[in-house]
């Protein structure tokens, strides 16, 4: 036995010495006027048009301003970028800018910065997942190419242009938007993030831009570290009519809901926002948090959706579609899962749009056991195993089960949730059409309209169809909506959200809230109708 | 040795007789659940969601509003069948790997050994993990598919500990002037091993075999905790005490039966192992 | 000594290689595509590219093998099926989860030793009984209920210890100990027994008969001897160690490995899964090849050879 035995031993003895010294990054030492809001790991990068999903979002949303932004109280648009937005017909629409923005690097925002965004977004070989929203705008067909699925390649060669012919630049300040058809709430969708401007840096690198995005928004990008923190600050050069009250916002990545809401009692995190069920049980936040919490509806919907006929004839019956619904006890199921954050949905529309009103689908979207049965037997009864599909990557199992088993418990039917690993894979099964039965299916208004609420997801052909929903009255309804103003065009749509509970192509479940809680620190918190925490209304205490 | 001195010596430990008693419910419980409940596991009625123990419901209700004993009684059997399986088939396979490594000796023995060891360095909960994520079950599969799966994951890890006691017993074996005697008169190697090798070894495999259970049927609760192992509608201990989980400060209850009943199973078989284990081992029973 | 540790070393590679292709060969071949699955519908033609090219897909398995252990050992972990590489987030979890472990083994280390050394002392007394029956209950209790537990009544109800880790070694104690305590049960029992035995070893009876007190020539003597089967039956139990870290980790909100790997199998990324699994694997068996040449330290009467 001589030194080298020792000496192996001595430096293993060392390395693990030394591993155990590496701390990881604590918590840093933040600055006077820094908030921390829960984060979590941003799918895509930071670039508005690839950003559809809410752990991206909420930092986007911070970082690009656009032409409107929707008042955090009352969901109303009110002018951001834009002095002004106005038409005659409804189809062409003139968007003169507020002189004197500038993006966070300095450069100007001009019209070209609006409108080579778009055309950037809606050409479908950049393969941006927010390309849809620039659909209703004449040309974008030309962008896309034939039948072409989402998946595949699509390569320039496959569409005719790369710009849309109904965009036109009418000066530095001034562009004119020309739609496919008329439509009267098309400000409306101004707010969405996808329609921001962006600077020329993003068209010179559009690859690393998301990295360290450069934005008009009310915060400047600082940092990313993945995995553990994205860093704003402040920007100076916002001409919005509210300035932020705060220096800087850290959004914290945490994986796990509990460990976020234990820091939020212990003020290591400012906002959080929304609470996970261990704190939702029983109220228990109440008594953790005392008054500092905020509770909104927000616009969305969670419905299941039936499986068009084609694909699953056993469920096409409108009959079997309203017993299942009337065999659904929403109060008990939102009372036991939710721990009553939830409202039982009553229609197609979310409260808190113009339009909303109650009890559009009536007495089928309520619990009915004795009438449940007897309209399944009315319509001959169903002898196969219903199945409820849902993605797995979010919290759905438990309300799934609970919905499947309040459904086998009045009807006598098997019913069993079908998970899906991620959401991904499984809005490519329902697209495909490859799934039979019922779906999960949640709807979130991308602009505060009753409109969005109807026409893209049950008009006979639209993009959000799944259902394959085709009525000809509806259609004509909505039809008539669009082509009406003010109390008209209301009421159309109320018609056409009421005839949706004669064929049923969904059943509604609920409406989503949001309660989001925060710390000791600042006071002030508001929760947009989007789901998201408002951090231009945030102040320190 | 002699099963009888060892019954008589084990007849004697309490421990013994208290995990033998403990096994002998369970074991009663995963054949014939319908026995200790009336009530179906897989009813759920949302509006008892959480309820604690009632005088009708022993152990409360779950998330879903099931009956949490009827569950727990009808999650005994999934546990029992994986323990149980797991167990044979490494019982078989590293026993039989064990035994010609260890009687064959020379290459056959070198090949067998490097092979077992390189199984050795992958440990068991690791390994079983990628081995589910390999071959991922969800709802809709057979629960005997889903079941399989965990059953093979942890043979395919879990055998080497075995083959290496099998090995030592037919390399003491081999050596002892019995078998050489034996050998010498003619017998073949089937027989040898048969007639010698094999039962010297039932006892310590029996004893490890004993304990294996208890610790696969802890794996397989950590594997379906996690999210990766039994699959619902098989109802598994560690499904139920994964719903517990978020609901820890409000109803206690829902983690504390399933957890009871899984510990008390392992306990079964740890009492009851560690007790063959020194009846069998001379040096302690002195 | 020379000659063994390169003996050592080199029975030790075939067992490295041999485990790391296993857990390769089922996360990459046995799935059928690695790919399916990965995007809406087929996945573009410029994504199977890249990630062909990444993962050597289009070579023969042993050959992508040979690659993705050549490019581990230069630090290059591969990339997630999103493109990032691997490395960056497994070398900053990498300190946790040996923090977590190095704490276990010193718990393990401790608190077995102390155990086993104060049962042995006077077998068949009280503290012995104590000793065996309290070492067969955790035994019985598997590490995540266990984890459960002390969390639910340690961290909620009494308050003593932080429910979720924020990373300092403070909030690891509790994990630690709860990860430790199953080894901790064997480690005490195998301590008592191999010390009861000692006690009849020549050299601690010549050392009683020469007027000793028994005291003195357990802690001694005996200990020191017995260190050795203890030392190995922490080796052997790394393993177990390092499975039981993926759940205490998850339990305790730990930014370690075995959290990476949980959310890694949930999100199919199985380049990640690959990485952690192979790094485990091998300091398992490092751990205990260290532990074999580690022996002549602890008894001398171990030769190598």
């Amino acid at each position: 036995m001589g030194w080298s035995g020792r000496g192996v031993a001595l430096v293993l003895v060392a390395g693990v010495a030394v591993a155990a010294c590496g701390e990881p990054d604590g918590p840093a030492d933040a600055a006077p006027s820094s908030v921390a809001v829960r984060g979590c790991d941003p799918e895509s990068p930071l670039v508005p048009a690839h950003t559809g999903e809410s752990c991206g979002g909420q930092v986007v949303d911070q970082l690009f301003s656009k032409l409107i932004r929707y008042d955090p109280d009352t969901a109303e648009p009110v002018f951001e970028i834009a002095e002004s937005i106005e038409s005659d017909d409804n189809q062409t629409w003139v968007i003169t800018l507020r002189p004197g923005w500038t993006f966070h690097d300095g450069q100007e925002i001009t019209a070209h910065s609006f409108v080579d965004a778009w055309n950037w977004a809606a050409y479908a070989p950049n393969g941006a997942m927010n390309s849809r929203f620039f659909q209703p705008i004449e040309g974008y067909a030309d962008l896309q190419p034939d039948g072409a699925r989402r998946g595949t390649e699509i390569t320039p060669d496959m569409v005719s242009r790369t710009e849309m012919s109904g965009l036109r630049v009418d000066d530095d300040l001034t562009f004119t938007v020309t739609l496919a058809q008329p439509e009267a709430a098309f400000p409306l969708r101004l707010g969405y993030a996808a329609f921001s401007p962006l600077p020329q840096r993003f068209f010179d690198d559009p690859e690393s831009f998301g990295d360290a995005p450069v934005g008009s928004g009310p915060f400047e990008f600082v940092e990313w570290v993945r995995g553990s923190a994205i860093t704003l600050r402040a920007y100076d050069g916002y001409r919005g009519d509210t300035q932020p009250q705060i220096d800087e916002v850290i959004f914290k990545i945490y994986q796990d809901d509990t460990a976020a809401y234990s820091d939020l009692q212990a003020d290591n995190l400012d906002i959080m926002p929304y609470l996970p069920s261990s704190a939702l049980a029983d109220g228990a936040y109440i008594s953790d948090l005392g008054d500092r919490f905020v509770q909104r509806d927000s616009l969305v919907v969670s419905k299941v959706t039936f499986a068009p006929e084609e694909v699953d004839p056993s469920v096409a019956d409108p009959r079997l579609r309203q017993a299942i619904s009337m065999a659904i006890d929403r109060e008990a199921i939102i009372a036991s899962i939710f721990h009553g954050t939830r409202e039982p949905a009553t229609g197609w529309v979310a409260p808190g749009v113009e339009g909303y009103q109650t009890n559009a689908c009536g007495e089928y979207c309520t619990f009915q056991p004795e009438q449940a049965r007897a309209l399944l037997a009315a319509a001959g009864g169903y002898d196969e195993t219903l199945t409820l599909t849902y993605n797995a990557d979010g919290e759905n199992k438990p309300w799934v089960d609970a919905t499947c088993n309040s459904i086998s418990n009045t009807l006598g039917v098997e019913c069993v949730g079908v998970p899906v690993p991620d959401f991904g894979a499984f809005r490519s099964k329902i697209n495909a059409r490859k799934v039979g039965g019922m779906f999960r299916n949640v709807w979130q208004a991308d602009y505060p309209s009753i409109e969005s609420f109807l026409g893209p997801v049950y008009g006979t052909g639209a993009t959000y169809n799944d259902a394959d929903y085709s009525d000809p009255e509806f259609d004509r309804l909505i039809d008539e909506a669009a082509g009406s103003k003010g109390d008209d065009a209301i009421a159309a749509y109320q018609h056409a959200e009421q005839s949706l509970a004669q064929g049923m192509p969904s059943i509604p479940l609920w409406y989503m809230s949001t309660v989001a809680g925060y710390s000791t620190r600042i006071s002030d918190v508001k929760i947009t109708p989007f789901q998201t925490v408002d951090l231009l209304s945030v102040t320190l205490r | 040795m002699r099963p009888r001195p060892v019954w008589a010596a084990l007849r004697r430990r309490p421990a013994f007789l208290i995990g033998l008693a403990l096994l002998l419910v369970l074991v009663a419980m995963a054949l014939v659940p319908g026995l200790f409940t009336a009530r179906d596991p897989a009813f759920c009625d949302v509006a008892l969601s959480r309820r604690g123990p009632t005088a009708g419901a022993p152990f409360g209700y779950s998330l879903q509003g099931c009956d949490l004993y009827a569950r727990v009684v009808y999650g005994t059997r999934a546990s029992m069948v994986v323990g149980v399986c797991a167990t044979a088939a490494v019982v078989v396979i590293g026993g039989l790997v064990g035994l010609v490594a260890g009687y064959a000796g020379g290459w056959v023995d070198a090949v067998l050994s490097r092979l077992a060891d390189v199984f050795f360095g992958i440990p068991l909960l690791l390994g079983a993990l990628v081995v589910l994520v390999a071959f991922p079950s969800d709802g809709s599969t057979p629960a005997w598919q889903t079941t399989a799966k965990v059953v093979l994951a942890l043979t395919v890890l879990g055998w080497t500990t075995l083959a290496r006691i099998t090995r030592s017993t037919a390399i003491q074996v081999k050596q002892a002037d019995y078998v050489l005697a034996a050998r010498s008169l003619g017998s073949g190697h089937t027989r040898i091993l048969a007639r010698h090798v094999l039962p010297s070894a039932v006892g310590p495999v029996l004893a490890w075999a004993t304990i294996a259970v208890g610790m696969f049927i802890a794996v397989e609760a950590t594997l379906s905790f996690i999210g990766i192992g039994l699959q619902p509608p098989v109802v598994s201990w560690g499904i139920e005490i994964a719903e517990a989980q978020p609901y820890i400060r409000q109803s206690p209850h829902m983690l504390l039966f399933p957890s009871a009943f899984l510990s008390l199973t392992v306990l079964a078989f740890v009492l009851i192992g560690d007790a063959s284990r020194a009846a069998l081992d001379p040096r302690t029973r002195r | 000594m020379r000659r063994y540790v390169v003996r050592r070393l080199a029975q030790a590679v075939p067992v490295v290689v041999g485990a790391t292709f296993l857990v390769y060969a089922m996360m990459w071949s046995l799935p059928g595509d690695p790919l399916a699955g990965r995007c809406d519908g087929p996945c573009p033609e410029a994504y199977v590219d890249r990630m062909t090219a990444a993962y050597n897909l289009a070579d023969p398995l042993i050959v992508q093998y040979g690659k993705y252990m050549a490019n581990l050992v230069t630090g290059d972990f591969g990339v997630t099926f999103a493109g990032a590489p691997v490395a960056d987030e497994l070398l900053q979890r990498l300190p946790v989860t040996l923090q977590l472990a190095a704490l276990a083994v010193a718990v393990e280390l401790i608190l077995g030793v102390a155990a086993g050394v104060v049962a042995a002392l006077r077998p068949g007394g009280v503290i012995d009984h104590l000793v065996l029956s309290s070492t067969l209950l955790v035994m019985a209790i598997p590490v995540f209920v266990a984890a459960l537990l002390a969390q639910t009544v340690l961290g909620v109800h009494l308050g003593w210890f932080p429910i979720t880790s924020d990373g300092s070694i403070g909030s690891l104690i509790l994990p630690a100990i709860v990860l430790g305590s199953l080894s901790t049960a064997f480690v005490a029992r195998l301590m008592r027994s191999s010390l009861i035995e000692g006690m009849y070893a020549d050299h601690v009876r010549t050392a009683v008969a020469k007027g000793l007190s028994r005291r003195r020539v357990v802690t001694a003597h005996g200990v020191r001897n017995s260190l050795v089967p203890v030392v190995t039956l922490v080796g052997t139990d790394f393993g177990s160690l390092l499975g039981g870290a993926v759940v205490i980790e998850m339990i305790f909100n730990i930014n370690g490995l075995g959290t990476l790997v949980l959310r890694s199998i949930r999100g199919g990324e199985i380049g990640t899964v690959t990485a952690v699994v192979t790094l485990l694997v091998l300091a398992f068996v490092l751990v205990n090849l260290a532990i074999d040449l580690i022996y002549p330290l602890l008894d001398p009467r171990i030769r190598l050879g």
